[in-house]
């Protein structure tokens, strides 16, 4: 069983108790601990089953390589699924529950997928759900659907908040072990800004775990010199360290990303969960260490069975034996570490089975000393056992398997060799080499990822970049601190890494698979993937079947693509692909490494872009009053306008048409501040507006407004508005609500990049202004009682522009309507916006003023036949079409959109064009609906000859109104067409004029 | 009469660092030549101030003059006094190429103060706060999270933002949240 | 995540703050232009695997557009330079020189 030690315990406080629950089950730990050396000190060894056979899992490793013990964690708001018991620190109170379990963990129904194992090979899922084609909708999917997923989403908002960062640093350091700090004190003596980032709650990484008593860095114990060296770092002011932020991706031009977990340790501490970390790095340094191998045996699945580099974890960090007694199986020297942990812990370590022929080295006979059994030249045939080892079977390395020995056991400790964590390296481009001689991928210096300059800008220390003994660790880390201080523009410093001990390693000796010529009976039970359950017979089997790219077999076997992107079942994978496809290594290559390393939250990557600040809302200076005055809204691009102001007791819709009516009848007042508002200044200001507009600017009077439309160089309608002349050099062009920043964009781009040497200036001044339309046959009344200027059609006609007051108001007043009525549109200074509109609101309650919406607006000027961007444009809609041809000057040799327009489909006479639709029955038209032909097209579909761009119904006429485009459209007058609708009716209506309402255009002229 | 109002009417909060909405400045955009002496003179006669280089805010009290682009500067004066810098700017400008408008009410300004600004600021902006990198004197015009801004110091602990008026609230609750308590990071 | 030098402001510019404006030194056809030249201006673009000339504008900054020489196969950036010229300026395309000796981009190299 596993349990608790007297001894060791580096990382734990036993003198402080802590209760947490797994699966409702009360459960005891101490401060320092992880959920894993929690439930592994209260004999918790299954935590979990796999995702397709449901097969019982145990705890494997110690950190962010852990595939099996993924838990729910938390409820309510602070629920998450597939959390890694192993880099979850305890607190008082933490709730976990299994996953992929039903009814429970250790009964579990879906189990019966491992006897149907034989059934559901490699690629079972495309070979299976094929035939016959009818079972897909109702057994396939939803079986699919039933076992697909792994945990449980969250159903509750998420109770925490959450941060990003923005900072930049010299020189980056990525990992926080012996050769992280290493790097980090010969970078910041170099005087560079240096960054040192730790996934862990812990400095130093494996080597206070690691280190023998005899070892020495720079004479002091391991832990003593990783402590010293953090005070150091600490001491100094260009270095910041960080504990709990893991660099998660490194991307183009030095950005890293990185997410610190600040909460997650104390939940109910204030401030963020986490922060994600945006960095700009001139040089990266990813110390990263490297992640142990298993070995692939049969039933090497079986909880007990666990990274001899973890069982030394949980014995030294955390005083928690994973067994009694221990077998230890490796193919290195670094095993025999464990086997003298676990030995001077008082645990029994019957055997070391090493698949070397003569063994180990020094290691190896400091474990013999201690009175160990080694077995060199064996390998484990099997492990036995079924939610825990029971015993281990004994073969010969060399053989098929044959049995020679058996042991009883409850754990497993085994060491395939390192890989080094080439994760960050990669990211970004950095090359891999093979080395054969320590049997792993190493980041190849002569190719690393490079920035904008051209030049390398990450660079891997210690393990990381396959440095596997402390002395190599810090001069290769120190040496790379160094030379990143010094390309970040640190000055230059001749400085030594530390001296360390000399550790007497034999040569580690590749094992793919144990026995070498293990029987399919055994292959069939060794497991490379222990969260996708993948086997080293379903790699067989792709390679066999013709996927021999790396990339496809990963995605036919679903090896390493579990939550733990593969970092213990990767190269183990490649490894047996390259020997079926009888290729070496290098040549199968890895898998593509891509960010993040581990998962981050959701949470982290939106960061503060939720609620009230999820996006940007754009609020006019009368915002306020709209809202105490129950305005229902309509966002229109980042703002939010009134769609209309329904009264108690009222509906939407009739509170629009209340509002037309109102509008048409007395006064109507309208929020029209978020309409563009464009200076354009300069002598060349006519002749650039000319180039701008499709009719002409330059000859517009001063003191006049001229409505003006916009097209794209492709020659499509992009935007339209009225322009008003201020002064000889000086226009003020009016654009639609969302084209404010867009035309101001179009304006500056062509004044810039084409015609940079006009004189031009422009300025946005859209909310500069708050601009109010007041509007109806009382409008004069409002505004003449107010009193200032005179606002009478002799001094201010239709299509005029002044500057005056406005009762107690500088106002520019321009006589502009787009619903057909006497209208003034009137701009105040933004802050004084609300106190105008309350003034107009007051003085026009004797003539019956009421605020109207974007709903009445738009019914108005479609009752005028007035064109709305984005309604009866989409893009492929020239001016032409919508019969604008009166704006579009015939005299001008060129405008921004006229050869667009000249093109052979622009001018074919066929195109859609626009026209006013009126049903047979005065019901209204279906938005969007088309309008069906005669005949078929050539995939057989009904021929369409238009469709309804605009459809509302009018209050005004008491009948529905629409515009749309068809074809021949203003030829065909007086004809019915039929629109089907997606309702199943078809309705029919009649083509008429555009302007249903006042067409002679007297009631806005008087 | 009704006095002007700023768009959150001086709201302010207190979290780890102080946020405050200042209330109505006066600011004017100049487009122009940069180093036409007429420009200069109508910039540096209306603000006070000596002509800010690239990149820089030249800040006296109300007062200043910020370095928006290659042929823009934005002049701040006193709100009331707006017009009457106009005025005077455009007499000195008269027959010179040049666009002077009034844009005080199209902003919102905020201060954000404390020994922890630069950390608040640096949860928004992909800007370099770092005391080495950006310094009172200094004009940066950026994003704040997902809206266009910008800003200077007023002292080393001191920020001046400014945002468009229509997304003050939102840059508002942006540096509330930024600010929240418990929210130290501890790296400036 | 490309960091550019706004050669207006000066700005080291965070790719968030930019927005890219595609294939650099075009030149404008207008009315009278052949429907071949017009549409090459419209639509046709050059997609090269290494240098290549493109146009920026530091959208979140001081707004002005400029022009960026750089290599999509590595992000090396080789400089950026005024918008308001119609060719690669010549100190621009020695640094290329120096980084991809013998490159070409359309007509320039």
């Amino acid at each position: 069983m596993s349990t608790r030690l007297t001894g060791f315990g580096r990382l734990i406080d036993r003198s402080k108790p802590l209760r947490f629950t797994f699966d409702g089950k009360w459960m005891r730990g101490h401060p320092g601990d992880t959920l894993a050396s929690a439930l592994l000190a209260n004999d918790q060894m299954l935590v979990g089953r796999s995702f397709k056979y449901h097969r019982p899992r145990g705890i494997v490793a110690s950190g962010a390589e852990e595939p099996n013990a993924l838990v729910n964690l938390g409820k309510g708001g602070r629920f998450e699924p597939n959390q890694r018991a192993t880099t979850t620190e305890l607190f008082e109170g933490l709730r976990a529950e299994s996953q992929n379990r039903w009814p429970s963990l250790d009964f579990d129904i879906g189990s019966v997928n491992t006897y149907l194992a034989r059934f559901l090979p490699a690629g079972f899922y495309y070979k299976m759900f094929i035939h016959p084609r009818p079972f897909w909708k109702h057994v396939y999917e939803p079986f699919i659907r039933q076992s697909a997923g792994l945990g449980r989403a969250p159903k509750d908002r998420d109770g925490d908040t959450y941060e990003h960062f923005h900072t930049h640093a010299d020189v980056l350091v990525i990992g926080g072990g012996v050769a992280g700090l290493q790097a980090a004190k010969a970078a910041a003596d170099t005087g560079a800004r240096v960054f040192v980032l730790e996934q862990t709650a812990h400095w130093g990484g494996r080597a206070p775990v690691d280190a023998r008593d005899e070892d020495r860095i720079a004479g002091q114990g391991a832990a003593d010199w990783v402590a010293a060296t953090v005070a150091e770092l600490e001491a100094m002011p260009n270095v910041t360290l960080r504990l709990r932020c893991m660099g998660a991706g490194v991307y183009d031009h030095g950005y890293v990303l990185a997410y610190e977990r600040l909460r997650d340790h104390a939940p109910d501490a204030t401030g963020p969960r986490h922060r994600l970390w945006r960095i700009r790095a001139k040089q990266i340094i990813s110390a990263t260490g490297a992640i142990e191998r298993p070995l692939s045996f049969a039933g090497n699945d079986i909880p007990g069975v666990m990274l001899a580099s973890a069982v030394r974890d949980y014995v030294v960090n955390y005083a928690v034996s994973p067994g009694d007694r221990t077998v230890i199986a490796t193919n290195n020297d670094d095993a025999y570490l464990t086997a003298i942990v676990l030995k001077k812990a008082g645990l029994d370590v019957p055997r070391i089975v090493d698949a070397r022929a003569q063994g180990g080295g020094a290691l190896m006979e400091a474990a013999k000393a201690l009175g160990i059994r080694v077995d060199t030249g064996r390998a484990i045939a099997k492990v036995k056992g079924g939610k825990r080892v029971t015993k281990v079977q004994i073969c010969a390395q060399a053989g098929e398997g044959g049995v020679l020995d058996e042991i009883a056991c409850d754990a497993v400790a085994m060491s395939g060799g390192w890989s080094p964590v080439v994760h960050l390296w990669s990211h970004c481009g950095g090359k891999l080499f093979w080395d054969d001689a320590q049997a792993m991928f190493r980041p190849d210096a002569a190719h690393p990822p490079t920035g904008a300059d051209g030049q390398g800008f990450v660079t891997c220390a210690g393990a990381a970049s396959g440095a596997l003994d402390m002395a190599h660790v810090l001069e290769d880390a120190h040496a790379a601190g160094l030379a990143a201080g010094k390309a970040a523009g640190g000055k230059a410093k001749r400085t030594k890494a530390p001296e360390t001990t000399a550790r007497a390693d034999a040569p580690i000796e590749p094992v793919w698979l144990m026995p070498q010529g293990a029987k399919v009976e055994l292959r069939t039970k060794t497991w490379l993937d222990f969260q996708n359950d993948v086997k080293v017979s379903d790699v067989q089997l792709a390679a066999q079947e013709g996927f021999e790219s790396v990339e496809h077999a990963k995605r036919y076997t679903t090896l390493g693509m579990a939550t733990d992107q593969g970092k213990l079942s990767n190269i183990n994978g490649l490894a047996i692909l390259s020997d079926a496809l009888g290729q070496p290594i290098p040549q199968t290559g890895t898998t593509t490494f891509r960010p993040p390393y581990t998962p981050i939250s959701m949470g982290a990557i939106g960061g503060e872009a939720r609620g009230v600040v999820f996006q940007p809302i754009r609020r006019t200076p009368i915002h306020g009053w709209h809202e105490a005055h129950g305005a229902d809204w309509e966002p229109v691009g980042q703002w939010r306008r009134p769609y209309a102001f329904p009264r108690k007791g009222e509906s939407v819709h009739d509170a629009v048409m209340r509002e037309v009516k109102n509008t048409r009848e007395a006064l109507g007042l309208l929020d029209a501040s978020t309409l563009g508002k464009l200076i354009v200044k300069g002598p060349d200001a006519g002749k650039f507006l000319d180039m701008l507009y499709t009719n002409m600017m330059s000859t517009l009077p001063v003191g006049k407004c001229r409505y003006g439309l916009m097209c794209t160089e492709n020659g499509f309608l992009t935007d339209d508005g009225v322009v008003a002349r201020i002064d000889e050099d000086t226009f003020l062009c009016h654009t639609t609500t969302g084209g404010a920043d867009r035309i101001h964009a179009h304006m500056e781009e062509w004044l810039q990049t084409e015609w940079w040497d006009w004189k031009v200036y422009v300025a946005n001044v859209t909310e500069q202004f708050a601009q109010v339309a007041v509007v109806g046959p009382n409008a004069r009344k409002v505004l003449e009682k107010l009193g200032g200027m005179d606002v009478r059609a002799e001094a201010l006609p239709f299509m005029a522009w002044a500057d005056g007051r406005i009762g107690d108001f500088d106002a520019r007043v321009y006589r502009i309507s787009f619903s057909g009525e006497l209208s003034y549109e009137i701009a105040v200074r933004a802050s004084q916006g609300l106190a105008f509109w309350e003034a107009l609101m007051e003085a026009g309650a004797e003539f019956g003023a009421m605020p109207y919406g974007t709903e009445a607006l738009h019914i108005m000027r479609a009752e005028k036949g007035f064109i709305m961007i984005g309604d009866e444009t989409d893009g492929t809609v020239i001016p032409q079409d919508l019969g604008l041809d009166w704006a579009i000057s015939k005299k001008k040799a060129d405008y921004i959109g006229k050869r667009g327009q000249e093109r052979a489909h622009m001018t074919d006479p066929g195109r859609w064009k626009l026209v006013g639709l009126e049903t047979v029955d005065g019901s209204v038209l279906p938005d969007g609906a088309y309008a069906v032909g005669e005949g078929l097209n050539a995939n057989g579909q009904r021929v369409t000859i238009g469709r309804v761009t605009s459809t509302y119904f009018s209050p005004t006429l008491g009948r529905g109104i629409a515009m749309g485009l068809v074809k021949h459209g203003p030829d065909r007058m007086g004809e019915v067409i039929d629109f089907p609708g997606t309702d199943g009716k078809t309705y029919r209506a009649k083509i008429v004029d555009p302007v249903f309402h006042d067409k002679e255009g007297a009631k806005q002229n008087v | 009469m009704s006095d002007p109002v700023s768009a959150l009417n001086r709201a302010a909060f207190t979290g780890i660092a102080q946020i405050a909405e200042t209330g109505l400045q006066g600011m004017i955009t100049l487009r122009g030549d940069l180093a036409s002496a007429v420009v200069i003179k109508a910039a540096t006669a209306a603000a006070g101030t000596d002509m800010p280089a690239r990149g820089e805010a030249k800040i006296k009290g109300e007062h200043g003059l910020c370095w928006m682009s290659p042929d823009e500067v934005l002049v701040l004066c006193p709100h009331a006094e707006v017009a009457m810098t106009i005025a005077a700017m455009e007499q000195v400008l008269a027959g010179e190429h040049a666009l002077v408008v009034n844009v005080s009410d199209a902003r919102a300004v905020f201060r954000v103060s404390g020994p922890l600004a630069r950390e608040v600021l640096s949860k928004l902006a992909p800007v370099d706060l770092a005391p080495q990198a950006f310094r009172p004197g200094m004009m940066r015009r950026t994003k704040l999270a997902q809206v266009p801004a910008a800003f200077w110091m007023e002292d080393d602990r001191t920020f001046r933002i400014v945002c468009f008026r229509s997304v003050a609230q939102y840059v508002f609750d942006l540096l509330k949240v930024s600010a929240q308590e418990g929210s130290e990071v501890g790296v400036f | 995540m490309l960091i550019l030098q706004c050669p207006c402001c000066g700005v080291m510019a965070d790719e968030t703050e930019l927005a890219a404006g595609g294939e650099a030194h075009l030149k404008r056809f207008g009315p009278g232009s052949s429907d071949d030249d017009f549409e090459s201006y419209l639509f046709n673009r050059v997609n090269p695997k290494g240098v290549h000339f493109e146009r920026w504008r530091h959208a979140y900054g001081c707004g002005k557009w400029f022009h960026a020489a750089r290599c999509t196969a590595t992000l090396e950036v080789f400089g950026t330079y005024s918008a308001q010229v119609t060719e690669p300026p010549q100190e621009i395309r020695d640094k290329i020189s120096a980084r991809r000796p013998g490159w070409r981009w359309r007509e320039f190299g």
